[in-house]
């Protein structure tokens, strides 16, 4: 895959499929999903509800939670597959190397305990020894870092709204410096000038630490000014991976194409498009093209074959019949 | 951390009180429905040990001009409620001239003794337990034995007493039949002694513990359960904690909080079921007291064992709402929030 500025990867994933266990057959969440997050970078995955992203993520996460189960696939987070670690090896290096930004905001600090202790436990968990002092002065600065004041150390996480307990998440995302952050629609719960707010302290404490960062979501505009590149999921398979810039001005596969038309303008106002068709039953997905039954393109041969992803342009790739021709001519 | 207003604690304190007059009141009638008059129940008796019982009709007489019972209900009532705040509850009809509040003195200690340990001991255990049966981690081995041990759930607490009393004491020999200590010995702070009344409890307290500590093990089971889908459990997880610290520091804390709050609410109804265990064991406490009095009509007595017994399951409720504010950081008297918690 595309390594365009010589930066190192720092989390690849291959072939990762998350199944559901449902008594009518398996839910295909992640069917096979692809990626590369290199140093530095900013991925965001995007696709509608149900489309297995945040599966995805737990499934790199490793917290995939029964009746789910993660059925194969590689990810390798410094070349070491995180598959095969044991419990006390991920645990170890969990949040070390590899934290999260959870989805909801509200209830995801525990309520009968002082935000100091909350982030005091991974820096206990993961580091030794380290004096009161020191933890009391790093906890300080992760609030000053994320914008809080420092009274937000001796309170309860019901006395803080949602954006501050956003930005505690934030706080204790970053406490022990990992390597790779998954934000999991870490502002979607929040009003959108408080979104802002968490959206900016996000890329704030990105820039300073320089992490790789996967952020998940499905509002496109906020998408278009924090992301480096898209991954735009649909039926638990990653159908095009491009530049944000690329997605934006020339989507190639037929969905993202509908994704970025139905980004709303607030300039004009355009009809809603529709899309026809209906999504198939995630337990059986139809043999070929996944996104068969609602493609405007739809071809005898994607009812038939799968199609594999290719480069169309440079860093831009994209699994679709549609292209199959020009990837030909080139 | 909860605080508590000066004006939430006295709003509280009122309640309390009421309670109190509440039950006093309700204690003051119930006996006086009953058919019966205690003072020829008590000639009766009499009459049966000795045969006959002269001048019976003077002697009824005279006790009743004693008790006052000639007077009207309202001189009654007002009479024994000022005696009350002077803890006085009057004589024993069946026992005169002993008094109540010395009747009372004498049962009390050992009553809060075996309630404190057996509730103490069913709620941490059967919390404990409920948490097992809900951990992810639980060997399944464990998972299912507990619910074996939950049989005695669904009997009352004096059929559990008489299965134990028949099984370990009197087939088996291993406790002894009755009593709250050994004959012969006398209260006094000696291992001896001591060690003797820890003999005589363990069966009346494990047939409360027994009969009740399935209930609180399937309430911690459910909020575990729910606690566990809370989303900073999985948090708790990404955030590579030791499995054990997150099992009694994020699942169990948040857990426990509704079961405390129905410790409060079951407290009563875990002292009303004492009453019987202790008859059966014949354990000098309050519940033998009362259940005597009954028998005996001994108006004064049941008022006042039961005055006593409100008394203290009352205070233990105001003891629990009060420290609440502790355990659970959401909760707070400091504004007139008190009536939320109702």
């Amino acid at each position: 895959m595309l390594d365009q500025n010589q930066k190192p990867v720092v989390l690849e994933v291959e072939g990762l499929r998350v199944y559901y266990e449902t008594p009518a057959g398996d839910v295909l969440a992640v069917n096979g999903v692809d990626f590369q997050l290199y140093q530095g970078e900013t991925l965001g995955l995007v696709g509608e509800s149900g489309c297995g992203k945040s599966t995805a993520a737990m499934g790199v996460l490793q917290l995939v939670v029964p009746p789910g189960r993660i059925v194969s696939g590689q990810v390798l987070l410094d070349g070491q597959n995180l598959l095969d670690l044991s419990e006390r090896e991920l645990r170890k290096l969990r949040w070390a190397k590899l934290s999260l930004i959870p989805q909801g905001a509200m209830n995801s600090l525990n309520p009968t305990m002082k935000v100091n202790r909350q982030i005091q436990d991974v820096i206990n968990a993961h580091l030794d020894r380290t004096s009161k002092q020191e933890i009391r002065d790093r906890i300080l600065e992760l609030l000053q870092m994320v914008g809080l004041p420092e009274r937000v150390y001796h309170m309860y996480p019901h006395q803080l709204s949602g954006g501050m307990k956003q930005r505690v998440c934030i706080a204790m995302a970053i406490a022990l410096s990992p390597q790779v952050i998954i934000a999991d629609e870490s502002t979607s719960a929040l009003d959108v000038v408080v979104q802002r707010v968490v959206a900016q302290t996000l890329l704030r404490v990105k820039e300073a630490l320089g992490v790789s960062m996967i952020m998940i979501g499905h509002d496109m505009g906020l998408m278009a000014q924090m992301v480096d590149r898209i991954a735009v999921m649909y039926a638990g398979k990653i159908v095009e991976i491009a530049l944000v810039k690329d997605i934006f001005d020339q989507p190639a596969h037929p969905y993202s194409q509908l994704l970025i038309e139905s980004v709303p303008s607030l300039k004009e106002h355009k009809p809603l498009k529709v899309t026809e068709g209906i999504t198939h039953d995630p337990r059986h997905p139809p043999p070929g093209c996944i996104f068969q039954l609602r493609c405007p393109l739809v071809m005898d041969q994607c009812r038939q074959q799968e199609p594999v992803s290719q480069e169309v342009r440079p860093g831009q790739w994209v699994a679709c019949h549609a292209y199959q021709s020009s990837e030909a001519d080139q | 951390m909860g605080s508590l207003s000066i004006k939430a604690l006295v709003r509280r304190l009122c309640i309390y009180f009421l309670t109190i007059w509440v039950s006093a009141t309700v204690i003051f009638c119930i006996p006086r429905l009953a058919p019966g008059d205690p003072i020829a129940a008590m000639i009766s008796r009499m009459s049966q040990q000795a045969g006959y019982v002269e001048n019976s009709d003077k002697i009824i007489e005279g006790w009743r001009k004693r008790f006052g019972l000639d007077d009207t209900p309202m001189t009654q009532y007002v009479r024994y409620l000022r005696n009350l705040l002077r803890f006085d509850m009057g004589y024993s009809m069946a026992f005169f001239p002993t008094t109540v509040s010395s009747m009372v003195k004498r049962a009390l200690p050992w009553t809060l003794g075996l309630l404190f340990v057996s509730i103490i001991v069913t709620f941490l255990l059967g919390n404990f337990l409920g948490a097992l049966l809900a951990w992810r981690r639980t060997p399944s081995v464990v998972k299912m034995t507990i619910p074996v041990t939950m049989i005695f759930t669904s009997i009352p607490s004096f059929l559990a007493a008489i299965f134990l009393l028949y099984v370990f004491a009197f087939r088996l020999h291993l406790f002894p039949l009755r009593g709250a200590y050994g004959r012969g010995l006398q209260p006094e702070l000696s291992w001896e002694f001591i060690s003797s009344v820890i003999y005589h409890g363990i069966l009346p307290v494990s047939s409360i513990v027994l009969v009740s500590f399935g209930y609180w093990a399937l309430g911690m089971r459910g909020m575990m359960i729910t606690v566990e889908g809370e989303d900073y459990m999985h948090l708790a997880q990404a955030k590579g904690l030791n499995p054990f610290y997150t099992l009694y520091r994020y699942m169990v804390r948040n857990a426990i909080l509704p079961q405390v709050t129905a410790l409060a609410i079951s407290l009563g109804t875990m002292v009303g079921g004492q009453i019987l265990v202790e008859y059966i064991f014949s354990y000098p406490g309050m519940g033998t007291l009362i259940f005597t009095a009954i028998r005996n009509q001994d108006f004064n007595v049941i008022q006042g064992t039961s005055f006593i017994l409100i008394v203290t399951t009352a205070t233990a409720v105001l003891v629990i709402d009060l420290i609440y504010p502790f355990i659970d950081p959401r909760i707070s008297y400091a504004n007139s929030s008190i009536e939320k918690g109702h």
